[in-house]
């Protein structure tokens, strides 16, 4: 908890000017005929420029929804977004005219989804898509969008891109296909790429080809990263910080190095022991009990304490606020100074 | 498992074992006149031995065969090739009543408990199904009692057999698969991807009553993933397979800290390590390139060209999965070596 004083930690101090992206206290509900799911409930997160900052969770923790919240593209309805704010460059979008979002969306926060094939439009060749931004928003000739489409493709290593421009969507493999929707997002030059698991439809060596590209286009084009992801593996291998997300709120964040060795919430910790691991080969596993929550009816206080081990009667009588530890992490359990000191239990 | 009057049932006494196994998929072209204009080689001749009571893996990425091996075992798909004996009896000869038994032995859980399980169906007629095939082993009488008791073994509330699968998780779908798997009492379950669809803190409850069951039921498990941690895990021995072949087998042990075959070792170097400190400390086998397609897969060995080691040989000789002086399980690699570093 000491050796680790160099190190940028959560609460490290906003930098004059403010941080780059900055969600507070964000809530979103789904409004639906068997009732509202309460999807996101007071989600607090920033982004500093050239950082990668990872939002991992499990299905139906609202990782993705925050996202979509932030590039505006959330269905409404159902989804309303109930209070909050999202601060990009110290504005807020929320209360911004449409048409203002849309000039951010993919000049400034640019976005890539989990699913390449059913997020690119089967009908047009890769490099007419590639190029749409460019055309569209930054009024480049046809030819000048080719060209650039060409050197984007480049730039995501598909090779013989002047090639394959005319090709189709179909015509590329799964992790290619990736590459081209990344290209697509790197188009208009933007300063945050949101990654929505951008590898679980991959294989293991075409995920590592793919996190291996996208941390390299972080560094040469000093992007920010917000890496979404259930995969505990994959963020221990490029995030700065991680931000862990349980029904709508998120429990734990921290330093990804003090996260791993310590996690200060039970369901971080339950989480990292529960994943099988290659280079430990362990007995049985220890799983987490219990089923994740409802959302139309999240329990009482913390809404993990149904399944945690080290539930008390506070647990299911107060919401736990966000508890600042030693090192700057914050953890929102009632028990987070215990939970982190015990390594072994 | 009640013991009848059948031979005694030794433990690591090979069960099944399958020789040579070919499936070719015909691609064809024309819609009156249609003629075939290659074939997809999902498995290109694939031979293993499964043990009483053991774990086999078989891991590889997508597109390397592995389902349709499954399917092939349960016979859900004709081979165009090959020998499959099940407790010694031919397993793909196999007609009429003599089918049905062995089938009886031989279930599988499949891999996405949404679509796997009828939506119109309770979860007591989707369990008690494979009774109205096989009556002789569940009486009409006793079935419900026998569903119950299913439901318990796998960890659900047996009070809840006339529920409908949507008002399960995915957690608790997969488990009615595996009740159904479990119906027959068979000795054998391939696995195909059971816990990929399913979230972590799931997927260990679930990977931790496999083997729960496994022990108190004496089962064998073809575990088919493309997970290597959770391969590992389960796995007693573990099959490599890419385009269609397995490239190496061995022991748990074998595959994971002396594997000789460079698809092998690429594969585990790129598995992503939940330890942010073994970042820098490991070396990730590069492979540039995607898979080749598996109707026209390059000769000789297959993996040659994504293959740091390849020369001349390699394309024109096939590598065959035999024991290499490097370890002493088979690898189908004319350099076979142990990985030094890690």
């Amino acid at each position: 908890m000491t050796q680790n004083a160099v190190r940028p930690t959560p609460a490290s101090p906003t930098p004059p000017g403010g941080h780059l992206l900055e969600v507070r206290d964000l809530h979103v509900e789904f409004r639906t005929r068997e009732g509202v799911a309460r999807v996101i409930n007071g989600v607090t997160y920033h982004l500093d420029a050239g950082e990668t900052l990872a939002v991992l969770g499990e299905s139906g923790s609202g990782k993705s929804v925050t996202a979509q919240a932030i590039m505006g593209i959330l269905d409404t309805p159902p989804a309303y977004v109930r209070a909050g704010q999202i601060l990009y460059q110290g504005r807020d979008l929320l209360t911004r005219p449409e048409e203002e979002r849309r000039q951010i969306r993919g000049a400034e926060i640019a976005m890539i989804f989990q699913d390449a094939l059913s997020a690119l439009n089967p009908v047009f060749s890769v490099g007419w898509q590639i190029g749409e931004s460019l055309r569209e928003r930054a009024g480049m000739s046809r030819a000048d969008a080719r060209k650039r489409s060409v050197e984007l493709m480049d730039l995501v290593r598909i090779p013989a891109a002047a090639k394959r421009l005319g090709d189709y969507p179909h015509q590329f493999s799964g992790g290619m296909r990736q590459r081209v929707m990344i290209a697509m997002a790197l188009a208009l030059d933007p300063k945050v790429l949101i990654a929505d698991e951008p590898t679980t439809a991959l294989d293991v060596t075409v995920q590592a080809q793919i996190m291996d590209l996208l941390a390299d286009l972080r560094r040469d084009l000093g992007m920010a990263l917000v890496l979404i992801t259930h995969d505990l593996g994959v963020v221990a291998g490029v995030a700065d910080r991680i931000a862990v997300m349980y029904a709508g709120r998120i429990v734990e964040h921290a330093d990804v190095h003090a996260l791993y060795r310590a996690p200060a919430h039970p369901y971080t910790k339950g989480l990292l022991e529960s994943i099988p691991r290659l280079d430990v080969r362990g007995q049985a596993l220890s799983s987490i009990r219990g089923l994740p929550p409802n959302l139309m009816a999240i329990p009482s206080g913390c809404p993990f304490h149904p399944r945690c081990p080290y539930v008390q009667q506070v647990c299911v009588d107060e919401v736990p606020h966000d508890l600042v530890l030693g090192d700057g992490r914050t953890s929102a359990c009632h028990f987070a100074q215990e939970v982190h000191d015990d390594r072994d239990g | 498992m009640t013991a009848t009057a059948e031979p005694a049932k030794v433990r690591g006494e090979t069960i099944l074992a399958v020789d040579q196994l070919v499936k070719h998929f015909p691609i064809s072209q024309g819609v009156l006149f249609k003629k075939t204009i290659g074939q997809v080689k999902a498995v290109d001749g694939v031979s293993f031995e499964l043990r009483r009571g053991e774990t086999l893996g078989v891991v590889g990425e997508s597109g390397c065969g592995k389902s349709t091996l499954a399917r092939l075992l349960m016979r859900l798909e004709t081979p165009t090739a090959g020998r499959v004996t099940l407790e010694g009896r031919d397993l793909l000869r196999a007609t009429g009543a003599d089918l049905r038994r062995l089938r009886r032995n031989m279930q599988m859980v499949m891999q996405d408990p949404y679509t796997s399980l009828n939506p119109r169906m309770t979860v007591g007629d989707i369990i008690g199904e494979p009774f109205e095939i096989h009556p002789e082993v569940a009486p009409k009488r006793s079935r419900r009692q026998r569903v119950q008791e299913l439901l318990d073994v796998v960890g659900l509330n047996p009070e809840h057999l006339n529920r409908y699968p949507h008002q399960f998780s995915g957690g608790q779908r997969q488990r009615i698969g595996i009740a159904r798997a479990l119906a027959l009492r068979p000795e054998i379950i391939v696995c195909d991807e059971p816990v990929s669809a399913l979230d972590v803190s799931i997927q260990a409850q679930v990977i931790n009553l496999l083997e729960q069951l496994q022990d108190e039921l004496g089962l064998s498990y073809i575990f088919i993933a493309h997970d290597l941690s959770v391969v590992r895990h389960i796995s007693d021995r573990v099959a490599v397979m890419y385009l269609g072949r397995i490239v190496e087998i061995g022991t748990e042990e074998q595959i994971y800290q002396r594997a000789t075959h460079p698809y092998t070792q690429a594969l585990l170097s790129a598995v992503p390590v939940p330890d942010p400190e073994a970042r820098d400390r490991r070396t990730i086998i590069r492979l540039t390139g995607d898979v080749p397609s598996p109707a026209e897969p390059p000769s000789g060995c297959h993996f040659r060209t994504r293959c740091w080691k390849a020369e001349e040989v390699c394309a024109t000789q096939d590598p065959l999965a035999v024991p290499r002086a490097a370890d002493p399980h088979p690898s189908a690699c004319h350099f076979a070596e142990v990985r030094t570093e890690v």
